[in-house]
Formats: C-alpha cells, structure tokens, sequence
C-alpha cells in the first residue's frame, strides 16, 4: 500500500491546482489520474477566464451576473469565494507564465462574454484552457510532485457507518492501466477528487471520451449526496459532426448567428433583445432549437455562426484555433463561409455536493472542479465561470485537506435541518439491478463496504473488493460489451433527456436506462491481458455513466418547473415558491432516494433576490 | 521492442514487405514475424473476398500486439473493414473496429478534437493525430495503422511515453524569472509582440509526433529532441523571464544532446499537427547561442 497526506484524483485544471496549493501547505502529495495530466480535458476549453482584474470592474458584479446566470440556483457563498478570489488566482497563472493574450499596453487582455456585464473574461486565443492547463502541470513539474499517469482509480475506501455523514474516507483503490495490477492508496489527510466532466452519458458532446463521470460515480456509490445533476448545460454553437467546440469567444468578439431565412434570430424572433447572441448559453442553445423546430434550420438540423465580418487580422488574432477546428472536423474555412453550429451537451453543473472549501459530508473527502457543486453554477454556468472554478476551488480544496484552513463552512454538506425528503417519482426501480448474490459482491461496487479494521485495513478491503470485481469481469466467459450498453445510454439520454424535456420521455429514459443496467449485469471483458486492457477501463467506466444517467434524470422528472437550462414542457415557468433547493441524490447502498435543500442565496453582506432573468 | 521509420508510404495490403514491420529483437523472431506478415497477407486476402460492406467500406490494416496474450505476442496486422461515412476519420475508424469486432484493439484517446495528444500515430507511413485525419484524405485504399516508430510498444498502438516525458522535463520546463512582482495581484507586462513570438511554441501538445519522425532521436536516444528544445525556446523566448535566466537556458540547450545535434532535416516540422515551426526555433535557438557565446570573447 503507497501512503500520502493528500491523494488527488484527476490531473485536469482542478487537480493540477489542488495538488500544488496542499503541497505548499505542506502535504505530501500525490496525483492519480487515468490519463496523463497534458491530456486532460481542461485543455479543450477555448474561451476565458472571468476575473474582475481591471477598473471599473468588482467581484462584486461578478457576483451578481454568476447568481443571476445560475437563474438563483447558486449558492452565495460559493459563488461569492469564486468571484472574489478567481483575480488572485488568474494573476498567479500569469505569474507562472501562462501565455495570456496581451493589450497593446502589455497587460493580459479581457473582452465580452455572455451573460456578464462586463468584458471580464481573460483570455489565452481560443485555447484559453490549453494554456492553463500546461502551465499548472509545469508547475507540478517544478514543485517533483508524484504523479502516477495511466492509473485507474476505481474506488473509493471509505468506512462503513449507517450514516454518511459519520464516515471518513482513507483513500482510494487504483489500478494500473500499464502493468494491470490494484493497488491500494491511503491518503492520511484527504483524498481530493477532480475527475471532471460526465459528457459521455450523451452522444453530441463537447466532452472528451475519458469524461465518464468517474468521481461522481464513485462518490455517489460510498454514501456522497449529488446535487442538482438535472442540470446539464448544452453549448450553443458546437460543429454539428463531431460535437466540437466553437468558443463563445467568437460571439464574445461579434459573431452573429442566422438562420436559414438570413434572419439574425435572437433579435428578429425575439429571444433576447439586449444581448442578442451574448445572452447566457441555454437561452441561445433553445434559441437554435426552437428555430430548426418551427423549419428555419439548416438541412433542418443546424444555424449559421459568421464572423468573417470581424476580418482575417482579428480572427487569427484572437480565434485562431477556431478556424483550425472548423476546418479539420466539419470541412469549413471560417474567413470564407459561416460555421455551421446546434447545441451539444457541454458541462454538468450539478455534481458531488460540496461546500465552499470543496470538502463534502465524509470526513476527509473532497471534490473539485466539474465533478463538484458547491454550487457555483446552480442552474446554468456562465461562459468562463469554468476555468477560475478550476484554479479557485482546487486551491481551496487543497489548502483545505493539508490542514491549512479553520475557517468554518457557510454551506452545510449532508442532511441538515433544513432538508426535506423528496417522493419516489420513477416509474421503475432505481440503482442496483438484481443480482444472484453469488454476483453481487462482485458487481455492486458500493463505497461503504469496509469494517472496522482501522484506516489502512478500510483501504485493504476496499483493495480486495475490487480484485474481487476486475477478476469477476476478467474471467466472466460469455456475455455482452460494453460498447452496447454505453450505447443505448446514450442514445435515450440523447433523445428524451436533452434540451428540451417531458415527464413522457423523461420516464421512457429511466425505463431504458432500468434495461441498459441489466444488460450490464451480463456485461463482459474479452480482452484476457493484464497489459493496458482498455476494454476493462471502459467496461468500468460505463458502470459509472449508467449511476450518472440515471441520476440526472431521475432529477429532471423530479422538478417539475423551468430553470435556467432545465426546460420543462409541462411546466413553463420558474418556480421560486417552490423550487429555489437543490435536487439531492443519495445512494442508500442501492436504493436511491431523493431529498431537496435550500439554495443559499444570503451572501457575505447581501441576499441575492430572485428576478426575473432577460437578455 | 520497437519500430523502426516505414520507408515506402505507396505500399499496398497484399505485399507488405518485411521492412516495413516492426524490428524483431532476433533472428528467430524475425522470423515468425515475417511468417506472421505473410499469414497476415493471406488472412487480407480471403477479407478482401468477404461479401462487401457497401461501395464506401474502407479497409483498416492495424498493428497488434501483446507481449503476454497468446497468438498476439508476435506483432502481426489484423485487418478490419469499415463502412465509411462521411467526415470518417482515423480514429473514427479505429473506434468503429473496436467497438464492432475486436474489443481487445488498444489505442489511447480522449479529446478527439487534436488538443489531449493522445492519438500521435503512425498511419500511412507518417506520423499523425488519428482524430485529425480525414480518412478521405488519405491516398490509396487501404489506411494501415502503426504505433509511433522509435518509442517501445507497450501493446497494439500503444507506445511507451516516458522517454519522451523524461526529456520535455530535462529542460526545465516551467516558467522561472529573475523578478517575481511583490503584490498579489500584480501582473507582469508582456508585449503583444513578444507574445506572438512565442506564440506557435505554447501549442504544443506532447503528442511525441515530431521525436518520433527524427533520425537523430532515433539513433541518439540521448538528444533531447525537438519538443523538448520546442519547450525550451517557449521560455527562453519570453521576455518575462529575464536576461540571467535565459543564459541559463541556453546553457540547458547547448548540452552535447541538445540544439547543436539537430541536422535541420525539417521532419519533425513536417509532421507537427499544431503546425508549430520546430525547425525554425531549433535554428533560432542556435544563433542565439553564437551570439551568447561571443558575449564572453
């Protein structure tokens, strides 16, 4: 068994960030990540980083346009730590020497971006998150922090008390993807979590195909309430083969968008009078919908982004990259013709709750980045409230976990006084299929597994439990792939749990998803090798994406109002009476239940009160 | 064991010639891998016989191996047949094999969008991302998949990348200047000029495409090669780091594995896929070299 203070999990932004911040405070750190750090995700983000850095400018403002983004689904304190510190942090990468585009005077430039009302987001081209990521792992570099690339971790050790909020986490059980072994990692301290993004439960995403919703998963499995998971952003302009992304940088720097008819439609059709193609991205990506619905698509699937009136020295100037993707994944030369672009699932603003440190209700287990909500996005993030959550949050969560902080949390995490329980609104049963109990240790992989044997015997169990679980998958003779599970996820998440939303399809997802877990009781690894077996990873991971799709639209069906990107076709209008608490997810050792809790909306010295949210 | 460079990119399925297989480490397994191409040669035959996948199907020739799974110890090509449909690239193509008929096929990927560098490989006798190749693009009918020659092959299309890692981090490769501002908050100043200058050097992605097109990396496993020198020149070029700090980054490249062992044979900047001037830092990199040397005369 290896033995840190701190173990971070995920090398993206968030990681990257959180690891350097506990090894300041003085932590022995290490990374675990199933890829290498430079591959990450963060490093596909294009756009920017908000920071209030300039005159004219205050965190405060900032603030105000995150909550009102969030359509008041954000929690204060959360928020307000993000705007206030996101400065900080974006001078520290500068600092370390992020290639930042520069004014002519020679500091880092800013410019427009939707739903703020300043042009506060810091950019690097429209490559922002490759040059953040880069930089922090060169700092990673310079600090001879460990990172162990390429290894797997697929459980958490986390005691088994009845009540979630009793247990603590120990570690974490990894395997190495190059040797084909399980390993045992305790974490003294505390066991970070940065997995990123869930997008592979669609099919039309931004996301990488690493982004399988691990950490959620994982938390989820050993007792971590999850937190709005019905609120899953899509991204207004993505190229219609690939699911590439085309910045809201270039609609930040004047790009329009048409329709079939030549009409600039946010205006003309009235769907957003001010900010026109700047206003927050779920009303633009309904927008677009809404105009392929009613005929006025293109090949009645997509709309046109221009910008070749912007001109060629603006463009290579400042949306370079943009040109490179348009052309290398749908054909299409920028300068000369429009982009086509429709929405595709993008960012998942719910995720394993979290208060404003990152620490979650298991002592000693935390969650950063895209994986978490803590919650700084509530129901819609904001273009360029990602990157600073990474640099911010991870920072936090790093200080945090080293002992470096004793600070008290505003946000609480697990049942409090003020939960209430939810009703079971599915249709069929949730969580573990059934299973011959011969079976079931072996698939069911919850978290709270452990007796107590003290900490290093909670992950030596929890080491056993999943050499039990990989051997299981490794011998099983017969069955099917997991490609086709995967599949069949993703194609009734794609259909009926999309941008637009109806109890009828919502329900029909959760049925398919109830099918697609017990074809995954068949599943089986063909691949006999020890040696870099990446039909065992993803046999993993696609364990992970049915956890996942199941919860978001176990939460969509639950709330039953229009909020920020979560559209209900029955019910067409926000509901604050009613609805201004978070969706929570608990997993009961199989039996999920729903609860709700409030949003926190009192800030440091004011209360963000709800109004109605235009463009 | 390893590959060595393809030499013949116009070479068809039905003749692969033993020099374009990966090296055997002996005589004896030189053997059985040529008996394994020409088997493998026969096996494409009788594919090729197979009832077709519709007029657009495209055959994909992909290098296995496992050093530990039975029948696949000895590299060997399999050869799979593909719908095509439209905007198809190589990596399309290869998810599309694994998925459909051979779950065991290993590659590493992720972003799909040409920024993770997961996906360098060697298909049609150049290295490329597989997420960034038109498969419409390619010459020929047939796209033949091989790992990055020069790096050890961990299993299929998988390449051992600590070489690599290890020389990207023997040049320093993190921001260090001679002034740190004082204040939190305080930025440094760069111009818009120098920026740019630096610019096309920030792109890269660690994908090994450009050590592994290099003959001198080849031979000379010690050359710190042209990411590595890439990296290097990213800093020294950045007016941000300060005059003392940049002699102490020409030290770094002018080792006797670095800047002065390139043979400017353009290779490198030939396969780049961020288009990044390798050759040309390389050279810059040299002349700054001779001029901090002529400094101390």
């Amino acid at each position: 068994m290896r033995e840190y203070d701190v173990i971070v999990v995920g090398a993206g932004g968030a990681g990257l960030r959180a690891a350097i911040a506990a090894q300041e405070a003085g932590a022995d750190v290490a990374m675990v990540t199933k890829l290498h750090p430079v591959r990450s995700h963060t490093g596909a983000a294009e756009g920017g980083i908000n920071a209030a850095l300039r005159e004219g400018d205050d965190w405060h403002d900032h603030a105000y346009d995150t909550m009102k983004g969030s359509d008041y689904l954000g929690d204060a304190p959360a928020v307000e730590a993000l705007t206030r510190e996101s400065p900080k942090e974006t001078i520290q990468l500068e600092n370390w020497g992020m290639a930042f585009s520069r004014d002519e005077d020679g500091q880092v430039s800013q410019r427009p971006f939707g739903g703020l009302s300043f042009p506060r987001t810091t950019y690097a081209g429209a490559e922002t998150g490759h040059h953040m990521l880069h930089t922090m792992y060169e700092q990673v570099v310079k600090r001879g922090i460990e990172v162990y690339d390429e290894w797997y971790v697929t459980r958490l050790a986390v005691s088994d008390e009845d009540e979630p909020e009793e247990r603590d986490c120990h570690g974490v059980v990894a395997y190495d993807i190059k040797r084909g072994e399980i390993e045992g990692f305790r974490a003294r301290d505390g066991v970070i979590l940065a997995t990123g993004g869930l997008g592979q439960v669609y099919d039309h995403t931004t996301n990488a195909i690493a982004n399988t919703g691990d950490g959620v998963a994982m938390a989820y499995r050993a007792g971590v309430p999850i937190e709005d998971m019905e609120m899953i952003q899509f991204h207004p302009t993505t190229l219609p083969s690939t699911g590439v992304l085309i910045s809201e940088g270039v609609r930040g720097e004047g790009g329009i968008l048409y329709n079939s008819e030549g009409e600039r439609f946010m205006f003309e059709h009235g769907y957003a009078n001010n900010d026109g193609e700047l206003a927050s991205r779920d009303v633009v990506s309904r927008a677009e919908l809404n105009e392929v619905n009613n005929g006025r698509g293109i090949e009645d699937e997509y709309v046109h982004l221009d910008m070749r009136h912007l001109g060629e020295d603006r463009i290579l100037d400042r949306l370079e990259n943009i040109l490179h993707l348009a052309e290398d994944f749908e054909g299409v030369d920028g300068l000369e013709e429009p982009m086509p672009v429709k929405p595709g699932q993008h960012y998942a603003m719910g995720g394993i709750e979290t208060d404003e440190w990152g620490a979650t209700c298991v002592g000693g287990l935390y969650a950063v980045g895209e994986c978490a909500c803590a919650s700084v996005h509530g129901a819609n993030r904001l273009g360029g409230n990602a990157l600073p959550e990474l640099a911010v949050f991870g920072a936090r969560a790093g200080r945090h976990a080293a002992g470096d902080v004793d600070e008290e949390a505003k946000i609480t995490t697990g049942w409090d006084e003020d939960s209430e329980e939810g009703e079971n609104v599915s249709p069929v049963a949730l969580g573990e299929a059934g299973l011959p109990s011969a079976e079931k240790g072996a698939l069911a992989d919850g978290g709270a597994t452990a007796e107590s044997a003290g900490d290093a015997g909670v992950v030596e169990e929890a080491v056993q439990a999943e050499r039990t679980r990989v051997h299981y998958l490794l011998e099983k003779e017969e069955g099917v792939n997991h490609a086709e599970v995967r599949e069949d996820v993703q194609r009734t998440m794609t259909e009926n749990v999309n941008v637009f939303r109806e109890e009828s399809a919502l329900k029909d997802a959760l049925g398919d998803i109830r099918e697609a877990r017990k074809e995954y009781q068949h599943v089986t690894v063909e691949d006999p090798s020890r040696t870099y077996n990446t039909d065992l990873i993803h046999t993993i991971e696609t364990r992970n994406l049915l956890d996942v799709a199941e919860a978001i639209t176990v939460g969509a069906l639950a709330r039953d109002e229009f909020r920020g990107a979560h559209w209900r076709k029955e019910h067409q209008e926000r509901k604050d009476d009613e609805w201004l608490k978070h969706t929570m997810l608990s997993w009961n050792d199989g039996s999920p239940g729903l609860w709700y809790k409030p949003a926190v909306l009192e800030g440091e010295d004011k209360t963000y009160e709800p109004k109605e949210r235009s463009y | 064991m390893s590959t060595q460079p393809d030499q013949t990119d116009d070479e068809t399925e039905s003749t692969p010639e033993p020099d374009a297989e990966p090296e055997p480490e002996s005589p004896g397994e030189r053997r059985r891998a040529e008996k394994a191409a020409r088997a493998e040669a026969a096996e494409e035959e009788a594919a090729d016989a197979e009832p077709d996948l519709g007029d657009d199907a495209i055959t994909l020739k992909v290098f296995r191996y496992d050093p530990e799974v039975e029948g696949k110890t000895e590299p060997r090509f399999d050869t799979f047949r593909i719908p095509f449909t439209k905007g198809m690239t190589v990596l399309d193509a290869l998810i599309e094999a694994r998925d459909t008929y051979d779950s065991s096929l290993t590659f590493r990927h992720s972003c799909r969008q040409a920024v993770c560098g997961s996906d360098a490989l060697f298909i049609n006798g150049r290295q490329r991302l597989g997420c960034q190749t038109q498969i419409a693009d390619l010459d020929g009918d047939v796209v033949r998949v091989e790992p990055l020659p020069h790096q050890d092959v961990v299993k299929d299309l998988v390449v051992d990348m600590e070489h690599f890692y290890d020389q990207m981090e023997a040049v320093e490769p993190y921001f260090q200047t001679d002034e740190t501002p004082d204040g939190e908050l305080e930025e440094q100043f760069q111009t818009p000029e120098n920026r740019e200058e630096i610019k096309m050097s920030t792109r890269c992605i660690w994908c090994g495409a450009c050590m592994s097109s290099c003959n001198i990396a080849a031979d000379e496993n010690e050359y710190l090669g042209p990411a590595a020198i890439n990296k290097a020149y990213r800093f020294a070029m950045d007016e941000r780091e300060g005059e003392n700090m940049k002699e102490h980054r020409m030290e770094l490249i002018e080792q006797e594995n670095g800047v002065w062992r390139c043979q400017t044979q353009f290779s490198c900047t030939n396969v780049c896929p961020k288009d990044i001037p390798l050759t040309e830092h390389i050279q810059e990199l040299k002349r700054e070299a001779v001029k901090s040397n002529l400094k101390f005369w």
